[in-house]
């Protein structure tokens, strides 16, 4: 019996430090007011978490520009870029290439196929990615969520060139419109992969 | 000859007689109407028979739960790395889950398969409190269901509310331009001003948490920052691209719901995969322990016919000495 008391009080002690997983966050937050309108509704389920619960904490506002801007660079199958502090990107939003320096103004711009460059000190990387969106925020932190992308240094120029020859060609013998369309997605794909690769 | 007729009576009351074979085996192994001759081996036989079927059951539960725990650390990798895509959206349009809009979208995430513990009976529960919470004069709550399971449950009392429904998802391995056809799917189908996606978060592989996300539409995201609150600062972001900020917001929003549901629709085939396991788990190590309790069933009926023999034996022996 004693026994079990000293294992119960060791595991009161342990119950404080627990992180499951990867992403619990330090202080986690919760939304007060769902929580409050379900158990007013609902008393006997315990409320379920909301996205909150799980949010890592960001940066607050600086009261002076940093020197470094934060980025996050997210795709549905890794987390290429998490947290990286680096001098410059260059993203390459609808309305053309943009940098965005430390201190740049919160936006949201939505992205085209093209190139991302990050440059940190003299190293410059350079993603091609597919579409997406990137939101600036006012606290130097730059997301970048896109659906592919891939390292320029990592496509093979003479794929590119031969992919597009077979599009091409594609789109001149395609007969249903969905042959036809598929032919031109293939086609605007692999001659930006072109340009970004020469460019 | 009354010996004789004593003895005949002796064994069909034995093994009426040893107390501990029927409390410890349910009456249906032992039926009580056998015939005198012969029930001894009827009965071992009996108990034979289940424990070999017990055996098998025991087999197969340890081998689900082998598929499970290979299939779980596949898909776990890819669930962690989704883990970054729907945090950039919250960080920017802020956890809505205490908006109050007309329109409600339920998207309760649930698995085809079943044998996967209490994760799909959760996710039906918190679905529907979710719809009595958002409940209200001039309010309307629909359901898109994803899965068999949780439609057969929610088929059953809120058949008019289903507007959507969604089976074999992962027939292919899931990946993200599927989701993203099906976001597409329900985005052009169902009307709403929010929709709330529920799913069992994996927490761990002992642990399930539901979860509600909310993705609202591009008016209710103008009502909010209007409003202020938690979007009010949504105003302070310029806008790149697009002809008008409305057009990016819309694009926003669809975005939006394909990640967050792609997100979802990963925890919650881990969180299948990880009930799958301990539920498979707790099954073989029951079939085990019925197993050893069959065991020492089937001993004492086996040692109790072999005394009764050796009783009449030696009793017929010593009749007929004298």
């Amino acid at each position: 019996m004693f026994r079990q008391a000293s294992r119960l009080l060791a595991q009161t002690l342990r119950a404080g430090v627990r992180p499951f997983s990867s992403d619990l966050p330090a202080a986690p937050t919760s939304d007060s007011a769902f929580i409050e309108s379900w158990k007013k509704v609902i008393p006997n389920i315990e409320p379920p978490k909301t996205p909150s619960n799980f949010l890592r904490p960001r940066p607050a506002t600086p009261t002076s520009i940093p020197s470094k801007i934060t980025v996050n660079f997210v795709l549905p199958y890794a987390s290429e870029l998490s947290a990286k502090e680096v001098d410059m990107v260059i993203i390459p939003a609808t309305t053309g290439q943009m940098g965005v320096l430390p201190g740049h103004v919160p936006t949201i711009s939505e992205l085209k196929p093209g190139i991302l460059s990050v440059h940190e000190g003299n190293d410059v990387t350079k993603y091609f990615l597919s579409s997406g969106f990137a939101f600036i925020h006012a606290n130097s932190v730059a997301d970048i969520i896109a659906v592919e992308a891939v390292r320029i240094d990592h496509i093979d120029p003479s794929l590119v060139q031969k992919g597009l020859a077979e599009f091409t060609q594609k789109l001149s013998s395609a007969t249903t419109e969905l042959e036809k369309a598929e032919a031109q997605i293939g086609v605007e794909v692999h001659s930006a992969l072109n340009s970004a690769l020469s460019g | 000859m009354a010996m004789a007729a004593l003895r005949r009576e002796g064994r069909r009351l034995a093994p009426l007689s040893s107390p501990q074979s029927i409390t410890a085996v349910r009456s249906s192994l032992i039926s009580q109407e056998q015939a005198p001759l012969g029930l001894r081996s009827i009965s071992t036989q009996i108990v034979r028979n289940r424990m070999k079927s017990v055996k098998n059951i025991q087999k197969i539960t340890k081998a689900m739960k082998m598929v499970a725990a290979s299939k779980l650390r596949a898909i776990q990798v890819k669930a962690e790395n989704s883990r970054g895509l729907w945090q950039p959206f919250t960080a920017l349009l802020g956890d809505t889950a205490s908006v109050d809009v007309k329109k409600n979208v339920i998207v309760t995430v649930s698995s085809d398969k079943g044998l996967c513990g209490g994760i799909n009976s959760t996710s039906v529960k918190t679905s529907k409190a979710l719809k009595k919470l958002t409940a209200g004069p001039d309010k309307e709550t629909k359901y898109v269901v994803l899965g068999e399971k949780a439609k057969a449950q929610l088929i059953r009392d809120s058949k008019k509310d289903i507007e959507l429904s969604i089976t074999e998802l992962q027939k292919n391995p899931l990946n993200y331009t599927q989701v993203s056809v099906l976001a597409d799917d329900i985005l052009k189908n169902v009307e709403y001003d929010a929709l709330r996606i529920v799913f069992n978060k994996f927490q761990s592989v002992v642990s399930f948490l539901p979860t509600v996300a909310t993705v609202l539409s591009p008016e209710a995201v103008e009502k909010e920052a209007e409003s202020g609150g938690k979007l009010g600062e949504l105003d302070s972001y310029e806008i790149e691209g697009g002809e008008t900020k409305s057009e990016v917001l819309l694009n926003l929003g669809e975005f939006q719901f394909s990640c967050v549901l792609f997100n979802a629709v990963m925890e919650n085939a881990c969180s299948e995969q990880g009930a799958r396991m301990s539920a498979m788990d707790s099954s073989s190590r029951n079939a085990g322990d019925m197993l050893d309790r069959l065991t020492l069933t089937y001993n004492r009926t086996r040692q109790a016919s072999i005394t009764t023999e050796l009783i009449e034996i030696i009793s017929g022996a010593s009749a007929l000495e004298g």
